[in-house]
């Protein structure tokens, strides 16, 4: 059994836990969030020891080579000292510049970050709330469009930690930590003529929306069909901005649908569950680029969907929103 | 005489015969309700080591890591029939690529020799 050395301390990792759980179990405050190496909340850093090169997927080289890596997807097999890597070092302060409500009640939160910052569109970024407690949000923004304010559209959940403190407690002029950006869910360029699909649930539109204006803003010319689902009307909240983008872009269909139906005449919304609307509308992937997004269970069953439906497996980009906390 | 592995195209090939037989293997009735909680993120992976394996390509699984790795589906009932369904369907998946009669049974005779691991008999 490994031992890791922590805070001054030594601690067993038992068969199959992971660094993460043992610290966890030792009463230590270690940042987490996904459990399941996709948020990059639960970064530290490896003092002596060697890790697994698994721990550390996702991570960008320049936090590779300052040995950072994952604590829940470090399993050791041999002892380790490790720490929480210095908080300056990977996270970025922010001002908080737009502090919105769309409709539906999603906040639409702007940032501008105090130094440097790259990403891609449709990429996620650690927010925090304080030293401890951080949660992932997609990038909505597309930086030669937007400058260098980041977009962010965020769902209020009652008792969650972090989204009911942004959409309650924070005011433009705030300065927010930001840590990232990681994940893989963005346009690549590759192959400007290939048909893309971009399907997304709730604020799972929010790295589409990301995707979709950097696909177009580089001149793409292969037909996007984005499909956008919410439970009501008002979860459609970006409605008519997209009605309005797809009537100036000709290879650009947007087809929203709800679960409940709309209290008055919608000519344009399907009512139906979005799974059931791919299944039926979305045959024939064969050769198609593929984006999912929004909740865990939506993804998994649509990157089955459209797998089977003929899309490769490594044309299939997907961000599922994964919270351990969700009952 | 260069390796079945080589004959079939490396590397390149084993990325073609994953999609194929991964979508086999998932609309087969017969096995792909063990597939049904297997997140395929991961599956790509797995799937092409299975496959690097049975290509008899370089892998470092042991017939212990077989034995272990499929405890849990034994334990769900998997059984001969199961496993002669994956190598029907893994020479159905090397026909529709375009392979000989000769190496399909030779990529066979290597998936026969695991059985008793994947069976931990
Ligand atoms: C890669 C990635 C990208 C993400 N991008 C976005 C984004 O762009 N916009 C966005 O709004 N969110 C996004 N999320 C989700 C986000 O990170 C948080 O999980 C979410 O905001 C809830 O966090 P919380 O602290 O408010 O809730 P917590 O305090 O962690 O949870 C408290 C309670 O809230 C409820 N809850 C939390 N999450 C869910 C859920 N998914 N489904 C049902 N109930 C839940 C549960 O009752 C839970 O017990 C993303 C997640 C990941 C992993
Ligand atoms: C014919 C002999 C077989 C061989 C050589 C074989 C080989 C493999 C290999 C190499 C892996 C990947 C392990 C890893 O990388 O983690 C694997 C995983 C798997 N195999 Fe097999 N296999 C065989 C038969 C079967 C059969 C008959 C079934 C069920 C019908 C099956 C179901 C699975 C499943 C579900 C996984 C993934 C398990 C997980 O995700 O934990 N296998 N197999
Ligand atoms: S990456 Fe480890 S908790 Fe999310």
């Amino acid at each position: 059994m490994a031992v890791i050395r922590y805070a001054g301390r030594s601690f067993s990792v038992a068969e199959g836990e992971s660094v993460l759980e043992t610290l966890l179990s030792a009463n230590y405050e270690i940042p987490n969030s996904c459990r399941a190496g996709v948020c990059q909340s639960c970064v530290m850093q490896l003092v002596d020891g060697e890790i697994d090169p698994s721990a550390q997927k996702g991570l960008k080289d320049s936090w590779q080579a300052q040995d950072l890596f994952l604590a829940c997807r470090c399993h050791p097999d041999q002892d380790l000292e490790i720490r929480l890597p210095a908080v300056d070092h990977i996270r970025v302060g922010c001002q908080v510049t737009g502090h919105d409500r769309l409709s539906g009640g999603i906040l639409r939160l702007r940032l501008r970050p105090e130094s440097q910052f790259d990403y891609r569109p449709g990429q996620y970024v650690t927010l925090w709330r304080d030293t401890t407690l951080g949660r992932s949000y997609s990038l909505a923004s597309v930086p030669v469009l937007d400058g260098d304010e980041l977009e962010f559209h965020i769902k209020r959940f009652s008792n969650g930690r972090l989204s009911s403190w942004l959409c309650d407690c924070v005011n433009v002029g705030d300065r927010i930590a930001l840590q990232g950006p990681g994940g893989y869910c963005f346009y690549t360029g590759n192959d400007a003529e290939q048909d893309l699909l971009l399907a997304g649930a709730g604020t799972g539109l929010a790295p589409l929306y990301g995707i979709l204006r950097d696909a177009l803003q580089r001149g793409h010319t292969g037909q996007i069909h984005l499909y956008h689902g919410a439970v009501d009307i008002e979860g459609l909240y970006l409605h008519e901005t997209l009605q309005e983008l797809a009537a100036t872009h000709q290879n650009l269909h947007y087809h929203p649908c709800t679960l409940n139906e709309p209290p008055g005449r919608c000519h344009d919304v399907r009512v139906e569950n979005l799974n059931q609307l791919l299944s039926r509308e979305r045959s024939g992937l064969q050769g198609w680029k593929v984006y999912l997004c929004g909740p865990d269970e939506f993804v998994k069953k649509q990157r089955q969907h459209c797998f089977l439906a003929g899309a490769g497996l490594k044309d299939i980009y997907a961000d599922a929103f994964i919270n351990h906390s969700q009952p | 005489m260069s390796s079945l592995y080589e004959r079939l195209g490396g590397e390149a090939a084993l990325d073609a015969a994953v999609d194929i037989f991964y979508r086999k293997v998932l609309t087969d009735d017969r096995v792909n309700e063990f597939f049904d909680d297997v997140d395929m993120e991961q599956q790509a992976a797995k799937q092409k080591g299975f496959l690097t394996m049975v290509f008899g390509g370089p892998h470092n699984y042991t017939g212990k890591d077989m034995r272990e790795g499929h405890k849990h589906l034994l334990a769900r009932g998997l059984n001969d029939t199961h496993v002669d369904v994956i190598i029907e369907l893994l020479g159905g998946t090397l026909k529709e690529l375009g392979v000989g009669d000769t190496d399909i049974a030779e990529v066979a005779t290597i998936a026969e020799s695991v059985r008793d691991d994947v069976l931990d008999r």
